[in-house]
């Protein structure tokens, strides 16, 4: 009775000397704080990222380059947001770049026969959407032990139907309307006449993020989506209708491959068999950069849209410092290492704040 | 000598009646013929060496596993053939082994998991506005009514210690059940001070006339929360009763087999 135990709670009171456990307490604000700045990881890296090109180039903060950023960023963030989702529920899609070209070919071929604008963008939206549904059925319904399968697959085989249904060559034209919000530009840019410098696709990809958060935020849809993620059997006890959940990830992820497609289709006034080729790389490493993780239950709308952000800028960067394209990909290459190893580094202080948990708990 | 009547003594009717449950994995009896009743607001513990089919019998009761013959009726209603979802809905809770939370999900988003509250109605449920507010509410209250505190309850429970996350399973448990929780394990992963908080919320419980099942391998902890145990042994119950001190030798030759069945 000689000596009190510590008592219920770090009754840290305002100010004053450190309370009961002081080596606890110190050590758990510590961690707390090196946990949120690890959280913080995807911003910090983009953040570094822009102060240094402001820094070594002159253009980098001009607003015609701010717009080329945005503007070469948009597709990668569509489609980025689709992976996100997938990455959530512990998937991947490799048939992304595909299906965008997939896509593509279908809307300009619509629009070529059809001359219709709800029509060609209905087409191309809905050729998205199938080519995810499928993915989902084959990987729910035929028990493929890994959606890596079935997307591989596809990615094949809807590259392979693009180039079919185009002859291999890129169909001209595209609807005026798909024209404008692909390539469009909006806002002038000071003394340089009449010529916009914000992109239109941009509007379209924050359209598309908000609809995501208050998807993944609001909706009963969007907590099935990480419980299935965070723990599929503990889904399943729980009465989440995990197949359709994960049916409906792919399918959603198509539907922003379709979006993608518009968008890249608007760009180049054209449909190309190609256009999406190697797309997937980049979603899937935005996705990665961007803090999700392929255990699953992790990632955010936002934070995917800054891991895609950070290939666009990077890319941007390295081509205004004049630097070898090829020096791209194995930057990407770096910045993916980094940004994992930022989560492994988390993951380690998560467990660390667990235990001290365990022992300052009441 | 203790009363030989299996059914407890605290309640006429049993709350859940097992009997004769069989199932086998291949080759492997995992139950062979398990018999016994819980009665209400009663604390049954289940004993047995590993491998011995506790967590068989609670998942053949929960609804996970089917069982290949024999009955379980729940308060008068036969819930044998019922899904895992349709014995929930009959105010049977199980925390399992593993379990079974959501690491990456706050305690709210892990208690209305499956159930969260949302609407309008008219709406297919996926598509429903989840209500944050009141889905974070109501968990507070549980927690505070059954005095669990959590540093924080915006964080995932991946941040949370081993007790803290039981301490959610438990209550999550406690939230929905009516008639029985089961609990399997729920002390395994714990320290001492950990446990002792696990086993209060069992006790509360018990007073709020909630049945329980409590498996563990501690018999400390069954001494000191259940009214009776029953021990099994490869497949089979091979004996049952109040978990006292005088018992304590006997329940140990039961687990490892060092005396033939007997209801004490
Ligand atoms: N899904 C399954 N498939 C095949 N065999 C199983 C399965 N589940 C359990 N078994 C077998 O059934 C027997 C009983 O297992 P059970 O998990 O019920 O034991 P337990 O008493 O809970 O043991 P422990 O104390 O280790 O948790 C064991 O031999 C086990 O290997
Ligand atoms: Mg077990």
């Amino acid at each position: 009775m000689a000596r009190q135990a510590p008592q219920p709670a770090l009754a840290v009171a305002a100010g004053s000397a450190p309370e009961e456990p002081p080596r606890a307490a110190a050590a758990g604000r510590g961690l707390t704080l090196a946990l949120a700045v690890l959280r913080a990881g995807p911003v910090a890296i983009l953040g570094l990222l822009v102060l240094l090109l402001g820094l070594v180039s002159d253009v980098f903060w001009s607003l015609e380059n701010i717009g080329n950023v945005l503007n070469q960023s948009a597709v990668i963030c569509v489609l980025a947001l689709g992976q996100l989702l997938v990455v959530v529920t512990r998937g991947i899609d490799l048939s992304v770049g595909s299906n965008l070209s997939l896509s593509a070919v279908v809307g300009a071929l619509v629009w070529q026969h059809q001359s219709s604008t709800v029509l060609a963008v209905a087409a191309a939206l809905a050729t998205g959407t199938a080519v995810g549904l499928v993915n989902g059925l084959l990987f729910v319904k035929g028990r493929l032990p890994h959606p890596f399968i079935p997307t591989l697959a596809m990615l094949t085989a809807a590259s392979g139907l693009a180039l079919y249904l185009s002859h291999s060559e890129t169909i001209q034209g595209a609807p005026p309307l798909v024209d404008e919000v692909g390539a469009g530009r909006i806002a002038a840019v000071p003394g340089g006449g009449d010529i916009g410098w914000f992109p239109t696709a941009t509007f379209v990809v924050v359209a598309v993020a908000a609809l995501l958060v208050l998807a993944t935020r609001g909706l009963v849809w969007g907590r099935w989506v990480y419980a299935v993620g965070g723990n599929p059997e503990a889904a399943v006890r729980n009465g989440i209708p995990v197949p359709s959940v994960l049916v409906s990830v792919y399918a959603v992820c198509g539907l922003l491959a379709g979006v993608a497609a518009l968008l890249t289709m608007g760009r180049a006034d054209a449909g190309s068999p190609t256009a999406g080729a190697l797309a997937e790389l980049d979603a899937i490493a935005a996705v990665i950069i961007g803090g999700a993780s392929f255990l699953g239950g992790r990632g955010t709308v936002l934070n995917a849209l800054t891991g895609a952000f950070v290939i666009a800028v990077m890319r941007n960067g390295l081509n205004l410092l004049g630097i070898d394209p090829n020096w791209q990909y194995m930057a990407t290459g770096v910045v993916i290492v980094v940004a994992v190893e930022l989560d492994v580094v988390r993951g380690h202080l998560e467990s660390r704040f667990r235990s001290l948990q365990a022992v300052s708990a009441p | 000598m203790t009363a030989t009547s299996s059914t407890s003594p605290t309640s006429p009717t049993p709350v859940l009646q097992v009997r004769d449950a069989a199932k086998r994995f291949g080759a492997v009896r995992a139950l062979d013929g398990v018999s016994f009743d819980v009665g209400r607001g009663e604390v049954v513990a289940l004993l047995g060496d590993n491998g011995a089919g506790k967590s068989t019998l609670i998942k053949a009761i929960s609804g996970v596993h089917r069982l290949d013959a024999g009955s379980v009726v729940l308060d008068g209603v036969d819930i044998t053939a019922a899904g895992a979802m349709a014995v929930r809905a009959h105010g049977v809770e199980t925390v399992y082994q593993d379990l079974a939370l959501f690491d990456n999900l706050d305690p709210a988003a892990n208690f209305f998991a499956g159930r969260e509250l949302a609407g309008p109605s008219r709406l297919p449920r996926a598509l429903r506005l989840m209500r944050h507010r009141q889905m974070t509410d109501r968990t507070r209250e549980l927690l505070d009514r059954l005095q669990v505190s959590l540093p924080d309850l915006d964080a995932p429970v991946a941040l949370m210690s081993g007790g803290q996350r039981q301490a959610v399973a438990v209550a999550r448990a406690v939230a929905f059940s009516s008639k029985l929780v089961i609990l399997d394990e729920p002390t395994a992963a714990l320290g001492l001070r950990e446990s002792a908080r696990v086993l209060d919320l069992v006790r509360r419980l018990k007073d709020d006339g909630v049945a329980v099942i409590l498996i563990s391998h501690s018999m400390d902890q069954v001494m000191a929360v259940a009214d009776r145990a029953i021990v099994l042994r490869r497949g089979r119950s091979v004996g049952e009763t109040a978990p006292t001190a005088d018992n304590h030798e006997r329940l140990v030759a039961w687990i490892v087999g060092a005396a033939g069945h007997q209801t004490i």
